[in-house]
């Protein structure tokens, strides 16, 4: 697809672990991927599964003395982000690297307009004048399809509703050109026809920006409609990569044929069965030190060597990669 | 958790209820421990402490140690009963007015009424109605605690009866009455202990300034406002005779204090791991 | 035909917006404005919707955890809507909610004993041993064991105290439960689980389903009828297999259309419906659909469409369609 594409971002086995007075969670444990210019990768999972984590480790924005990232590093733009210091770190966030997060109103500023918040961005990453940076931020909102955005740009994140609020937290993040953004959960806070409308938005801007977009979702169904290829995270580790399209068409690892599953969505023609499949158990606590493959408890195919060695991610097939001891016995069937 | 881990992670706790232990010890042991608070020996005015006076005599030539000691026990016994008359008839006005709406509007007006009375003047009326003594310094000080109490309890459970595990409660059958002492009570206790051990500091020197203005317990009862305020005319010849109530409500009131910051974050954290 | 568990005509809830120091009214919110609806023994009716539709409300109205403002609540053809707590408390025990928040739902004070127990110590006097061994079997019907009802709420993980609310809802066995986006904060190997659950103890005990739902996925797994809702009224209600293949009015089409579908290859260029979702503070005039409706007409912004029957156990409120 974009194999040839120089990667902008190269995650190399990142480790992010969390020190709580119950002891250590290792959240991520040794992910490795890359982001090529333009593309849209999708990272999914279920609650925990460490994907959140995963894109707060390349953003620098781990909790303070809770959260850090002990091993592996982050390339982007020739550097490695976790050795660059805070100060180098802020001039590449909301610069060269933006992030929208789930919530919009956590993340906006509720005593300031949010023309004043876009401006300041501008000005800061790009040196603008006060007059230029507030006429860019009236052309983001505009672009971003606020009704009125001349008027509006002079308004406080509350007067906004969260569809339009999220609009707002693009707008910001796509004001200084980034060459990746990162949406963590984009519209999951958002009912199903905004979501929609968002969801349009984005992928139409990528086009106009040309930024790369680090999509972290839990939901299948939003990945299937935005991203080019997918990372499939369960407990701290990737056990899947792949062509969205190679994904869906043929799952490899057993924890993303159980994911599939177990949706009740809609699938055109899709054979209809009174039970969903259900994957037995849950995830496994990231605290204790995993011996063997995560998912082998849960997983119906696990044997005896499932449960004694980590199995290696492996390739199968163009740009399929798969961490499953019985990955290949699947692929046949 | 062993107790060596906790006073590790909790130093202030720990710290501060040795110091009350230590105190309450020697309230408890005053008899055993000092002499007569109350003897008269008049040649022995005014001394410097001493081998036989530990802490000096007073203007009257009573033991200093001695009356501190007993002093002791009406400071710990105001706070103790303040804390717990502010903190149960609060909480059950509190829990009611949180509850019942009709209970509201009327009973926390007349507790806006209450907050408006300050404790010392209150007092200085009840004691000239009455005979002075720790019953009544007891009450004048309580009452002007209990709207406050009234109104932390009335927050949380204006917080908790909005909870769905409330909802789920009622539609399980069960009566306003259960749902309160079952459901909401319990989230009351927690803050309701630290706001405790602030209402027994205050007490404690509220008592004391009391004394000191002679609203309080009467004087010939040794407790350390009476001992500082009877003292106050000799402090430049008999620094002593003031040294030791001071230092002592100082100390107390510290200690409670420092109970009090130990056990708010203590049962922060613990509601806050257990979200 | 047999009588429905629940049948509400016309239900109305409005809450005033008071402002200022003196409370006055200032607004009034129309949460539900003139809901019918009914629900057979053993029927899955599923309330669809986005935030602020009323549905919820549907839901708390039907249990009597609020006042309707009008209309009338019949609960296994008793008018319960005006009964008092104490005469509303025997008509309780056949109606049950399940909860949107697994971790909000459960006192975590209390132990999964005490949880699922405390509707059985309301209603049947049962004794220790007796409502031990009732709570053991529902543990385990719901897929936990027995032992956990030592176990206090918080050390259960989210889809454990699901389970624990639906066990705490069948305690009283019930005619009708109310889910209440019951699935929705779980992730969805958990959320399968929970819905096979539900759908398996729908044929074992003939429970009858009011299934409030965001998600279209969910609905049209679990229910029988479908209810849509927009800003406090129903716009159609329909069979599930009529709706999903020909709905009626332009917003049920657009919900479906919204939805993201997990195929890579159903990608394709669609109608989203524009604007935000007014407020029900000021709903707009007419059809309250109009403002983001692709085909409203002059017609739409004065007068409001009824619902009407269009088919067999077909209504839609439209004056467009069919």
């Amino acid at each position: 697809m974009r194999a040839g594409a120089e990667p902008i971002l190269s995650v190399e086995d990142l480790h992010t672990h969390f020190f709580t007075q119950d002891g250590v969670t290792r959240a991520v444990d040794g992910v490795s991927f890359t982001v090529a210019a333009g593309e849209t990768l999708g990272i999914v999972g279920e609650s925990g599964c460490g994907k959140s984590v995963t894109a707060l480790s390349i953003m620098r924005l781990l909790p303070p003395g809770l959260g850090r990232s002990v091993g592996g590093s982050v390339r982007f733009g020739g550097r490695d982000l976790l050795t660059l210091d805070e100060a180098e770190m802020r001039r590449i966030r909301g610069d060269r690297i933006a992030m929208v997060f789930q919530e919009p109103m956590t993340s906006l500023n509720p005593v300031l307009t949010v023309g004043e918040q876009i401006a300041e961005a501008v000005m800061i990453h790009q040196g603008k004048s006060r007059h230029d940076a507030w006429a860019r931020a009236e052309e983001m909102l505009t672009l971003v399809r606020i009704p009125d955005a001349a008027r509006r740009v002079g308004d406080y994140p509350h007067q906004f509703s969260g569809g339009m609020r999220q609009r707002v937290m693009i707008a910001m993040a796509l004001s200084c050109h980034p060459q990746l953004l990162i949406a963590d959960e984009p519209t999951t806070a958002l009912d199903v026809t905004i979501q929609a409308q968002i969801l349009k938005l984005m992928l139409e801007l990528k086009g106009r920006i040309g930024a790369a977009i680090l999509m972290i979702t839990h939901d299948l169904g939003v990945v299937a409609e935005t991203c080019q290829r997918v990372i499939v995270m369960y407990a701290g580790r990737k056990v899947e990569e792949a062509s969205v399209l190679d994904l869906f068409d043929r799952p490899l690892h057993p924890y993303t044929r159980g994911l599939m599953a177990s949706i009740p969505r809609r699938r055109p023609g899709a054979p209809r069965t009174r039970r969903l499949q259900e994957i037995p158990g849950m995830v496994p606590s990231l605290r204790e030190p995993l011996s063997g493959c995560p998912f082998a408890p849960r997983c119906p195919l696990a044997t005896a060597r499932c449960t004694a060695e980590a199995p290696p991610l492996e390739q199968h097939g163009a740009g399929h990669v798969v961490a499953c001891w019985e990955a290949g016995r699947i692929g046949v069937s | 958790m062993t107790l060596r881990r906790f006073g590790r992670r909790n130093p202030t706790i720990v710290i501060g209820a040795l110091l009350l232990l230590l105190v309450t010890a020697a309230a408890i042991a005053a008899p055993l421990i000092a002499g007569d608070p109350l003897l008269i020996t008049p040649v022995d005015r005014l001394l410097p402490p001493s081998e036989k006076y530990w802490l000096g005599t007073d203007h009257l030539g009573r033991d200093v140690y001695a009356r501190a000691v007993f002093g002791a026990r009406i400071s710990l016994l105001v706070g103790v009963a303040v804390a717990a008359v502010s903190v149960v008839v609060g909480l059950g006005i509190g829990l009611a007015a949180g509850y019942w709406r009709q209970v509201d509007a009327v009973v926390m007006r007349f507790m806006d009424g209450m907050m408006a009375i300050p404790a010392i003047l209150l007092a200085i009326a009840l004691v000239s109605l009455n005979r002075a003594s720790v019953f009544i310094v007891v009450v004048a000080i309580s009452l002007p605690e209990i709207p406050r109490v009234v109104r932390l309890v009335r927050s949380v459970v204006l917080t908790v009866r909005e909870m769905p595990y409330i909802e789920a409660a009622v539609s399980g059958g069960s009566r306003g009455r259960k749902i309160v002492i079952r459901h909401i009570l319990p989230s009351t206790v927690a803050p309701l202990i630290v706001q405790a051990t602030y209402i027994a500091a205050s007490a404690i020197l509220i008592e004391a300034g009391l004394s000191f203005l002679g609203a309080g317990v009467p004087p010939e009862i040794p407790t350390w406002g009476n001992m500082i305020a009877s003292s106050r005319l000799f402090v430049a010849r008999a620094p002593w005779t003031i040294f030791a109530p001071g230092t002592l409500l100082a100390l107390v009131v510290l200690a409670v204090n420092l109970v009090g910051d130990g056990l708010r974050d203590l049962l922060d954290v613990r509601l806050a791991r257990r979200m | 035909m047999t009588e429905p568990v629940v049948a509400v005509q016309g239900l109305q809830k409005y809450f005033p917006v008071q402002r200022g120091i003196l409370r006055r009214t200032v607004a009034t919110v129309r949460a539900v404005d003139g809901v019918t609806l009914a629900i057979a023994p053993g029927e899955t009716l599923c309330l669809v919707g986005e935030s602020g539709c009323g549905k919820s409300t549907v839901g708390r109205l039907i249990l009597r955890l609020m006042q309707p403002t009008g209309g009338r609540i019949l609960l296994r053809g008793t008018d319960v809507t005006t009964l008092g707590e104490a005469a509303m408390r025997p008509h309780r025990r056949h109606a049950q909610m399940v909860f949107q928040d697994p971790y909000a739902s459960l006192n975590p004070r209390l132990t999964a004993g005490m949880i699922v127990g405390e509707p059985l110590e309301n209603y049947d006097d049962m004794a220790g041993a007796d409502r031990r061994a009732k709570v053991a079997a529902l543990l385990e019907r719901v897929g936990l064991r027995a032992e956990a009802m030592h176990k206090y709420a918080f050390e259960f993980s989210g889809g454990q105290r699901q389970r624990l609310g639906i066990a705490r809802a069948l305690a009283l066995d019930p005619g009708l439960i109310v889910a209440d986006e019951a699935v929705s904060a779980l992730d969805v190997s958990v959320q399968a689980q929970v819905l096979n659950l539900l759908m398996d103890l729908q044929e074992e005990r003939g429970i009858a389903y009011l299934f409030i739902s965001h998600d279209l996925g969910v609905v049209e797994h679990i229910g029988h009828r479908i209810a849509v809702m927009y800003l406090g009224q129903i716009v159609e209600l329909a069979p599930k297999a009529t709706i999903f293949a020909a709905p009626l009015h332009p917003y049920t089409e657009a919900l479906i259309a919204a939805a993201p579908i997990p195929d890579p290859r159903a990608r394709t260029e669609r109608i989203v419906l524009e604007g935000d979702i007014p407020s029900a503070m000021n709903p707009p005039s007419g059809c309250r659909f109009h403002t983001r409706c692709p085909i409203a007409v002059a017609r739409c912004r004065t007068e409001a469409p009824l619902l009407r029957q269009v088919a067999a156990g077909h209504a839609v409120a439209c004056h467009l369609r069919p």
